[in-house]
């Protein structure tokens, strides 16, 4: 075991030198990697699934991303240049020149002012999994080809950093006008690479876009990415070189065992994740309308004990509240540990977990828990909780599900308790918030909940300015929603990519949402 | 025989209509709606106006009976209709990867019926030797170890010892024969390992049965050679309940395959066949059952047409 950590700890070292990354890159040559799930639809604005991203992102440009050399700072993609108004009710976008869809046609401010209206005002029969996400934009201007305003309802204090959301795709106005709906089944795009095909249950391709305005890139000729749902089968086929990556995230069980058979062939990135697990009550189903309920739920859990387990077998790591841990507007540990469900003094925790179900009539509560069954964290992270709550003498039966039906059982409100999760692109309060706020302006709050105070808070900080009186905030905000437990995190995880020495250029950053266009990839082969 | 063989080829269509009868209104009594899954399966919010307008869309606004009379109209003109979840043709959908299943299925029988005839008879020749026990043992293995778990020593192997797997992703034959075989020979024997060790054990213990019989008797008393005695006399009968497991074994392979398929990566009917259930595909799951349905009937209609072929009694009766 010491020897598969040393070996981790050097084969990252290594990679986080990068001596290789100050190569000259090499053009040509076809990237396969490996993408553990396979998008239903090609739609970037209707899903909400990195299999989406990792399938798309190659064939579509964005307005800004993130730079992820200085994340989370952003950068220009299709925007040249921008401003943004004094007062923040005002961002203008310089779109690049000479850039073109994959069928020859210029991209045009048309085709931006388009696509942001089907994302925050989808028409019927479109899903815009952003609508509210863009419910601050008033006005979109196009006063020239190249030039597109946004005029704002109210001040966001992360706009521009939703503009970079990987999830905008830009589409062309015209396939757009022809079919709201076209792009979930037809791909269209500026990105670098133009899609071959999509050979349902096995894969994906692409070859180099020859008109790709950024000069230059991409290096690749092509790429191929392989669906492989099986952790087993993508290990075998990335220790055997048939795959050269994969860029979600494996478990550190995986990542010794490819470290131990693999060597110095290998690249180990490991980096904190944008992405937890949360436990969303029902608060529609009796007794989980009652906040004792809830509360006692979420303090029969040992997060910290947990955490020391779990990050051992399961992509889980980290104990935090809805805000990164680590990053600069998370609430710190010495604070964390003085709200419900987060003590470290589990014993103490539990028995008034118990007085509070005593309390509220329900001592011997038994319930359904609605779980996704992807083996890695779900299947661990559910295990956990049904024997958390069996010490406080709550009896669990746990049910798994495949994602679509999951999700839908969920969206529908067809559950008990849930382990949802929270898939983020960036440690942006806004962002990480909006999944707490009423359930009935936000969707994606699977505990149902309204709850006018927390909406109260989530307004203030996305409209406050000042960095120190929006943490003074947000510490408010999770006082509320802990002590209400209406949704509550499990635990954060911990991203660990592997990909082999020959692919480079690709980024490592704590989001498996970003930097998969694959335009600065390339092979030393 | 020609008046037998058309006989049997009647009788398979309403078997059929019986199949797709029962897996239509079954599949409507399943709770699960596929517009529900489909439409919030991402996650994100979709009005009810929007799930409506899908599902009248797809057609399921309309009564029961109605939607049954339009899909059998369809099933008549060879038309499955569209995959409700990924709106492509159904026999689109299958038909990418019917060529893999079926291919599978075609290289384990071969597999198994190489294995199994030679090392069933003489199991059964040399019936308490140690031939008997070795054959008894690998069958017994073939059994108890399941294909899955057979291929992922499989794959283990070629990856420790050699450094090499086989390609991920689907060659068709025609196209390249080697890396088609690379592909699919290594599942062939996973699978046909375990194929090979039941009818290994029909083939022994047929022939066990058949060689105590009068009519063998008789032909040693009459001075025919061993060898003429079981490969005219014995083999021939003893393989009449063979081939039933042979073919039942091979129709079960179409669609069969489900974890075998993911350990090899292979983009097969079984996979297919539990996503379109995860996610109540209606007329995918339709589709596939009417397709695997088929195989079984025709199977069968092969089985019973050689079991003529093999047997006079059957075909003068």
């Amino acid at each position: 075991m010491r020897r598969i950590i040393t070996a981790v700890a050097a084969v990252a070292a290594l990679a986080a030198a990068g001596p290789a990354e100050a190569q000259s890159p090499k053009r040509g040559g076809t990237l396969t990697f490996a993408i553990s799930a396979e998008t239903p639809h090609y739609d970037c604005h209707g899903s909400d699934t990195y299999a989406t991203l990792h399938f798309s992102a190659p064939f579509y440009s964005t307005l800004l991303r993130f730079d992820l050399d200085k994340y989370p700072e952003v950068a220009g993609d299709l925007a040249q240049s921008w401003t943004v108004a004094p007062d923040l009710l005002t961002y203008s976008f310089k779109l690049h020149q000479g850039v073109l869809f994959h069928d020859g046609q210029p991209l045009t401010s048309a085709d931006v002012k388009a696509t942001y209206e089907r994302l925050r005002a989808p028409p019927t029969g479109v899903v815009s999994t952003r609508k509210a996400t863009f419910s601050d934009i008033d006005t979109i201007e196009t006063p020239d080809a190249q030039t597109v305003v946004f005029k704002m309802k109210g001040v966001n204090a992360a706009m521009l950093e939703h503009f970079a959301s990987p999830w905008n795709c830009i589409y062309s106005a015209k396939v757009l006008a022809a079919d709201p709906n076209a792009p979930k089944t037809k791909v269209m795009g500026t990105g670098p690479f133009v899609f071959g095909e999509h050979v349902k249950g096995s894969h994906v391709t692409g070859t180099r876009n020859d008109k790709y305005f950024r000069q230059g890139l991409p290096y690749l000729d092509g790429f191929k990415g392989v669906f492989m749902l099986q952790a087993a089968a993508m290990l075998n086929a990335l220790q055997g070189g048939q795959v050269a990556g994969e860029f979600r995230g494996i478990a550190p069980a995986e990542r010794d065992r490819l470290v131990q058979a693999m060597g110095d062939k290998l690249r180990i990135e490991e980096s904190s994740w944008t992405l937890n697990l949360l436990i969303a009550f029902n608060t529609e189903k009796k007794p989980f309308d009652d906040p004792r309920v809830r509360r006692a739920l979420s303090m029969a859990i040992d997060r910290w004990g947990g955490s020391q387990g779990l990050s051992r077998i399961s992509t889980m790591r980290a104990v935090g509240g809805v805000i990164r841990p680590g990053s600069p507007y998370a609430t710190p540990e010495a604070e964390l540990v003085k709200l419900p469900g987060f003590s470290k003094d589990i014993r103490a925790s539990r028995a008034e977990a118990k007085r509070l179900l005593a309390e509220a009539g329900v001592p011997n509560l038994s319930f359904t828990l609605h779980n996704r069954n992807l083996a890695m964290p779900y299947t661990p992270a559910g295990v956990f909780l049904v024997d958390q709550w069996r010490q406080i003498g709550v009896t669990v039966d746990h049910k798994q599900y495949d994602t679509a039906p999951y999700l839908a059982g969920m969206s529908s409100g067809n559950f008990d308790v849930a382990i949802d999760f929270s898939n983020l692109f960036m440690d942006e309060p806004s962002l990480g918030l909006a999944k707490f706020v009423s359930f009935t302006r936000a969707p994606e709050n699977r505990s149902r909940a309204n709850d006018a105070e927390l909406d109260a808070l989530f307004d203030r900080q996305v409209r406050e300015l000042d960095r120190g009186k929006r943490i003074e905030l947000i510490k408010a905000f999770e006082k509320r929603l802990f002590e209400q437990s209406y949704q509550v995190p499990l635990l954060w995880w911990h991203r660990i990519v592997p990909t082999h020495k020959t692919l480079m250029g690709w980024k490592m950053s704590p989001s498996h949402n970003l930097g998969q266009d694959l335009a600065e990839v390339w092979l030393n082969q | 025989m020609l008046r037998y063989t058309v006989s049997r080829i009647l009788l398979v269509i309403p078997t059929l209509i019986g199949v797709a009868i029962l897996v239509f209104f079954m599949l409507r009594v399943v709770p699960g709606d596929v517009v529900e899954v489909k439409l919030r399966g991402d996650g994100g919010n979709v009005s009810q106006e929007t799930i409506e307008q899908e599902r009248r869309r797809l057609g399921l606004d309309k009564p029961l009976l109605a939607q049954f009379g339009d899909w059998m109209v369809g099933v008549a003109t060879l038309d499955l209709g569209t995959s409700m979840w990924t709106d492509r043709p159904v026999i689109e959908e299958i038909g990418l990867r019917l060529e893999l299943s079926l291919q599978v299925a075609i290289m384990a029988t071969i597999v198994a019926v190489l294995i199994a005839l030679p090392l069933g008879t003489l199991a059964a020749l040399f019936r308490d030797t140690w031939i008997d026990y070795v054959v008894r043992l690998l069958s017994i293995g073939g059994l108890a170890i399941p294909s899955f778990w057979f291929g992922m020593l499989i794959m283990l192997t070629l990856l420790q010892l050699f450094g090499w797997l086989p390609p991920i992703t689907f060659t068709p034959l025609y196209v390249d024969p080697m890396a088609n075989l690379a592909q699919l020979v290594w599942p062939a024997l996973a699978v046909g390992y375990r194929y090979a060790a039941v009818v290994a054990r029909m083939i022994r213990s047929s022939l066990l049965e058949v060689m105590s019989e009068d009519y063998i008797r008789t032909a040693r008393a009459k001075g025919v050679f061993e060898k003429l005695v079981v490969s005219r006399h014995a083999l021939r009968n003893a393989l009449l309940p063979t081939i039933t497991v042979i073919g039942l074994e091979f129709a079960f392979l179409i669609g069969g395959l489900v974890v075998t398929e993911q350990v090899f990566n292979l983009n097969g009917i079984g996979k297919l066949f539990v996503q379109s259930v995860s996610r109540n595909d209606f007329t995918l799951i339709q589709g596939m059952v009417m397709l695997i349905a088929l195989f079984y009937v025709l199977v069968n209609l092969a089985v019973d047409l050689l079991y003529a072929a093999l047997d006079p009694r059957i075909r003068y009766r």
